[in-house]
């Protein structure tokens, strides 16, 4: 094929532009199969909030209700145990929970609604892995070795042996990097917990 | 008769050329004559990847990826009411772990013959790039039995996306297709574990053998064979791989199904490294199980991950751990291929670097204690520093003269 009488520059202009033409087409293409992995429809309303009922949780005891297919630790804690989480925050990583997710109306010691103190809602999975701690209230399990004869109570990873307290803060030193994260949640009455809904906005 | 047959191939190979392709990769193509024990595993890879689309194929007809449905397609109608299909699965489970083994034998035959230097650096390369397609093949095809160690395994896996700063967590959603992982996540994986990656890995173990066969095989002595060609132009080092090496092979291939058998026969399981025991019981998003450690073949990197105490950390160095393996042709500035003309050193700091592998793929099997992450943090800091010091122990080494020919040793 002869290359006279060519227009170099008209040339490269026209596979250039038909290139970014195609490149754009193939962009927008790719937005449908991209998005379809978003969550569906189903999906989404799966992850609707959850009621949680209270009334027969007694203190020092934890129960577990499922949330968007996590545990969610609901514990009641003692007057001691509050006491404990105001005054030994020297072994925590986070103690005034900054760097770890919360709603704002759980940002204290006892990582709770201010009414409703005693009882601690937070995701039963550890920020290092995401396995599922274990409750541990006291040192009469078979985990007593790994958590110190100064454990007041709080939650054990078995996997990776991070230690939390009774509010979910994460121990300093320990594979996790932060505390245990706390949903959005609110009072319903009180003995009823809606799980993955502010007081605010529900 | 033997005339209709060449009048046939003559009319085929003016519309195909069936007869070149022939010629070119198998009765043509001139290997060296020194090849020993280590080249077996290109074959033997072949031959595993052919055993994983097979049985795979059959799996596929039996096996529903339905979150309510999988743990029983697999332990129930495949194990126990399909004839045979314990047979198929036991082959594509052993089969996975073969792949590795193989691979990683591979891989290490590469090393110490210098089979990455140029002008094989390509063919590296795509290996590193079939290698990671087979790590995510490995992945995915876990998740699919849906039991306890499937779910979280991939759930630890899954975590780690969330460590990228401020995406992390949408990226992980997406991924998931949900909040957690569910019925979402094990449809997609299937579809990527039985169509997408097996193409990708196909094309790209194409382009392997191409790019070899371009440039050549490199030999235990790391000698060019093409630099002494006979009168007619055909390397004097060099013999037609078909017959000879295919024949060496299927000696190869026939060792290999022995210890196949065994294992698919007899040990399936392995002890409960190729199929761990926790996957024996379904899936439950609400109970971990006590240790959860994954298949032995991700081993060395999870160790990695867990040796770094920060997770952003981890994640970036287990990712590392990978993507410095493509840099190795030209980390290592030694002109010398093989291992057997390069120092003593070379040979010292190789054999360490296999330890420390092994040690990485222990601890990564084990529940963590202060003692492990202080030998996996070694380990760890001995894996980078093999390949990041290349540049600078690379160029002291003091080599022996390389022959002009092959030898055969």
């Amino acid at each position: 094929m002869s290359a006279d009488g060519v227009d170099g520059n008209k040339r490269r202009f026209l596979v250039a532009a038909t290139s970014v033409v195609g490149a754009v087409g193939a962009g927008f293409v790719a937005v449908p199969f991209i998005k379809s992995w978003n969550p569906s429809a189903k999906a989404k309303a799966a992850g609707a909030a959850v009621l949680a009922d209270i009334s027969k949780l007694e203190e020092g005891q934890m129960i577990t209700v499922e949330w968007r297919g996590k545990p969610i630790f609901i514990v009641k804690r003692t007057d001691k145990n509050l006491t404990d989480l105001e005054s030994h925050t020297d072994y925590l990583a986070d103690p005034d929970s900054a760097d770890s997710i919360q709603p704002e109306y759980c940002k204290n010691p006892g990582r709770a609604i201010k009414d409703n103190a005693k009882v601690g809602v937070m995701e039963g999975v550890c920020t290092h892995l995401g396995c599922a701690p274990k409750h541990l209230p006291d040192l009469n399990n078979s985990f007593s070795g790994s958590l110190g004869d100064d454990w007041l109570g709080g939650f054990f990873c078995p996997c990776h042996g991070s230690k939390y307290d009774l509010s979910g803060r994460i121990y300093s030193g320990m594979p996790a990097p932060t505390n245990l994260p706390i949903p959005p949640y609110s009072y319903k009455s009180d003995t009823v917990i809606l799980i993955g809904e502010d007081g605010e906005t529900a | 008769m033997g005339q209709k047959v060449d009048a046939l191939m003559g009319w085929v190979d003016d519309r195909f050329p069936l007869t070149k392709m022939w010629q070119e990769h198998l009765s043509e193509y001139y290997a060296p004559k020194n090849f020993n024990f280590w080249y077996f595993f290109g074959s033997l890879a072949l031959l595993v990847l052919v055993i994983q689309i097979v049985s795979g194929i059959f799996l596929a007809m039996f096996y529903k990826p339905d979150t309510a449905l999988a743990f029983q397609s697999v332990e129930m109608s495949i194990m126990r009411d399909v004839e045979w299909g314990w047979l198929i699965r036991y082959m594509h489970s052993t089969g996975a772990s073969a792949f590795f083994i193989v691979v990683y034998l591979h891989m290490f035959r590469g090393l110490i013959y210098g089979s990455y230097k140029q002008p094989r650096e390509l063919i590296w390369i795509l290996g590193v790039l079939i290698y990671l397609v087979l790590m995510a093949e490995g992945f995915m095809g876990y998740l699919l039995p849906w039991g306890q160690m499937s779910f979280w395994g991939a759930q630890v896996i899954l975590s780690l996306v969330g460590a990228i700063p401020f995406v992390g967590e949408d990226i992980g959603v997406w991924v998931r297709g949900d909040f957690v992982i569910g019925d979402a996540t094990l449809n997609r994986f299937f579809s990527l574990h039985i169509i997408a990656l097996p193409l990708v890995l196909l094309g790209l173990v194409v382009a392997h053998i191409i790019a070899l066969h371009e440039v050549g095989s490199n030999n235990p002595d790391g000698v060019e064979i093409k630099k002494n060609k006979d009168e007619n132009g055909i390397p004097k080092d060099g013999i037609p791989f078909h017959p000879y090496y295919s024949v060496k092979d299927i000696v190869g291939v026939i060792v290999f199904l022995m210890f196949f058998s065994i294992v698919v026969f007899f040990m399936p399981e392995m002890g409960g490294y190729f199929l761990e025991h926790a996957n024996f019981e379904p899936a439950d998003p609400l109970k971990t199980p006590e240790h959860i450690a994954p298949v032995w073949y991700f081993t060395p990197f999870y160790s990695v991950l867990r040796a770094v105490p920060d997770k952003l950390g981890g994640v970036i160095a287990m990712g590392g751990a990978i993507v410095v393996l493509f840099f190795l042709p030209w980390l290592d500035r030694n002109p010398v291929k093989s291992w057997r003309y390069r120092s003593r050193m070379f040979t010292v700091l190789v054999a360490l670097f296999v330890i420390s592998f092994v040690i990485l793929g222990y601890l990564g099997m084990k529940a963590p204690t202060d003692l492990f992450t202080w030998i996996a943090r070694v380990c760890t800091i001995y894996y980078f520093a093999f390949f990041l010091l290349m540049p600078f122990y690379t160029k002291m080494e003091k080599n022996k003269p390389v022959p002009e020919r092959v030898t055969m040793k």
